[in-house]
């Protein structure tokens, strides 16, 4: 770590040495250096968690839970230390708490399927306008299959959950949850999530916290911020794809019938029934992820060894000098201005449409995300078809930010 | 800046003062092509004598790629018969899909640097699905984006980074 005083003094250049760490960050795109502005969709991997995946497989490698040999039991106590780093990073209470998914996706699906299960016909399901598809359409197809009513809290124009409403939407004790995210993945918004559910249980309510975009950047408790379940997705967290995580208590855990069956999760089986594993494995039928359950674990401890302390302070710092540098952009328009956000921009620019922009930029080695994002009736609250959306990671520097400023400029000059 | 030849000023000027845009009054024959990726629309409404398009308008929701091809598409679709437009479309498929055969397609042309950027050849086929729904006469208003029926091949378009 660079301990120079110019370095500590500066959170962006502070981590700057990290980006050696991202072997493609030395790509070029179109004969141009890659600018990445598009971590929020998938993050790039760093060199420990490409080497943590092909060393499993180069030289310890096998099914879990099932062999009796060496190499078995090996990957078993890989996979399941995983578990133990998982619980520590966002401070559940007990491993078994830790349910191995695909994504935060399968994750919510799970979610809906089983605690859905419980829920009782004129029951409520309580959303937000901003919510990802992947927390909106599972509550859809189950308000269509159990009769449970779906219910959405809006949001101001400023992009932030309208707590009054969302009190007036819990006030008939109808609701048995609130699902919403714990920061938008279009806005940037950090919900309030301790208010929120205290507000929940206060109605009789379980919440459930979408943490796709959170954990990537600030430290998560789950404890203090007094969720009863809370979701997120490897790939976002410098992991690989095909590996995500639920948490939820214990005891609703264990009141949920299981999402899919088959192997792994049973006791017993026999032609006329079977009966359950003990959670976690309850909820993790078939074989699971395993190399990528391990590089899962690389991800994590490569952002521990950081600290969320600076990788907070760089994040808060680059998008303060983001959102200052894009304001000085004619035309362009920042959608949304949260108190509490984190590093994920969306913007319009006079009438220029986000494809425009976007396949602009990549001519210039620049990556950003064009059009709804997976959330389209947000779009809809918001007044736009489609917004253009730069994201951050721990390796975006000042510069990047800049060229993306100088670069719209440029673009906005050919279209005006 | 690295600006590419896909923006040429002919696209980017054809974008923004569109020469056939607007709604035809007395059309006999409308179409309409979304793209559910991007929220983009294009309405075709048509007048035809016998098998010929004696007059045509377009309105256009999208991206700079999408209004410059309705526009273009319009400007060529006056006097054809819908036979030659279906030819058209189809050529025009074909150049977007592999970069080649950009003599047989007029001022379309402009669009051949597409077939490098496969997530965008929806923009410029969009008008084409428009105007093949009016030549069919088939108005059924589903925002189905994947029923691009003749002359554009729609199957090479997929590949928007969906998440996020
Ligand atoms: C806020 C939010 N929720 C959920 C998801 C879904 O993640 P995944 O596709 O990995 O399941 C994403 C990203 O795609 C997201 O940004």
């Amino acid at each position: 770590m660079d301990l120079s005083p110019a370095a500590m003094a500066d959170p962006i250049d502070a981590l700057r040495h990290l980006r050696a760490d991202f072997p493609i960050l030395n790509e070029k795109v179109h004969g141009k250096p890659l600018v990445f502005l598009d971590s929020a969709a998938s993050a790039q991997k760093p060199v420990q968690v490409i080497d943590a995946m092909s060393r499993t497989m180069r030289t310890q490698y096998a099914n879990v839970h099932r062999g009796l040999h060496w190499m078995s039991e090996r990957t078993t106590d890989a996979c399941e230390g995983v578990r133990d780093q998982v619980a520590g990073l966002i401070g559940a209470p007990s491993r078994e708490e830790i349910v191995f998914t695909r994504n935060s996706t399968e994750a919510i699906n799970l979610v809906a399927h089983s605690f859905g299960s419980l829920i009782r016909p004129g029951q409520a399901v309580v959303i937000s306008e901003m919510e990802h598809h992947a927390n909106l359409v599972p509550w859809q197809m189950l308000r269509d299959r159990a009769g449970i009513e779906l219910r959405v809290a809006p949001i101001t124009d400023a992009g932030e959950l309208e707590l009054d409403a969302l009190e007036r939407l819990l006030s008939d004790g109808k609701v048995a949850l609130v699902a919403v995210t714990h920061m938008s993945n279009v806005l940037g918004t950090v919900t309030p999530a301790r208010q929120i559910a205290d507000m929940a249980h206060a109605a009789g309510a379980r919440v459930l916290f979408d943490g796709s975009q959170m954990v990537v950047h600030r430290r998560v408790d789950v404890r203090e911020i007094g969720a009863d379940f809370y979701v997120f997705t490897g790939h976002k967290l410098y992991g690989p794809t095909g590996i995500g995580v639920l948490w939820g208590r214990r005891e609703l855990l264990d009141a949920m019938p299981p999402f899919l069956g088959g192997g792994e999760m049973i006791s017993t089986v026999r032609f006329e029934g079977a009966t359950w594993a003990t959670v976690p494995h309850k909820f993790e039928a078939g074989t699971p992820a395993i190399v990528e359950t391990i590089g899962l674990g690389a991800a994590i401890s490569y952002i521990e060894s950081i600290g969320f302390d600076a990788i907070a302070a760089h994040e808060a710092a680059l998008t303060d000098h983001a959102l200052r540098r894009l304001a000085e952009v004619p035309g362009l328009r920042v959608i949304g201005a949260p108190a509490d956000r984190g590093g994920v921009i969306s913007f319009t620019m006079d009438d220029v449409h986000p494809h425009d922009i976007a396949t602009l930029l990549d001519r210039n080695g620049i990556a950003i995300r064009a059009g709804h994002h997976c959330a389209e009736p947000l779009m809809r609250r918001l007044g736009v078809n489609a917004t253009a959306r730069a994201s951050f990671g721990l390796y975006t520097t000042r510069e990047e930010v800049d060229t993306l400023a100088t670069t719209l400029e440029q673009i906005r000059s050919l279209f005006v | 800046m690295e600006r590419d030849t896909l923006y040429q000023r002919q696209v980017i000027d054809r974008a923004r003062t569109p020469a056939h845009a607007g709604s035809l009054d007395d059309a006999t024959h409308v179409g309409e092509g979304t793209n559910p990726m991007c929220g983009d629309r294009v309405r075709v409404g048509l007048s035809m004598t016998g098998d010929r398009v004696t007059a045509i308008r377009h309105e256009t929701r999208g991206c700079a790629i999408c209004i410059a091809s309705a526009d273009m598409m319009a400007g060529l679709a006056g006097g054809r018969s819908a036979l030659e437009l279906d030819t058209l479309g189809r050529l025009f498929g074909e150049m977007l899909r592999t970069g080649e055969g950009a003599e047989q397609v007029g001022e379309l042309e402009v669009f051949a640097p597409l077939h490098r950027h496969r997530s965008r050849i929806r923009c410029a086929t969009l008008p084409w699905t428009a105007l093949t729904e009016a030549l069919v006469g088939a108005v059924d208003g589903t925002p189905d984006g994947s029923k691009d029926r003749r002359g554009v091949d729609a199957s090479a378009t997929r590949g928007d980074g969906r998440h996020g």
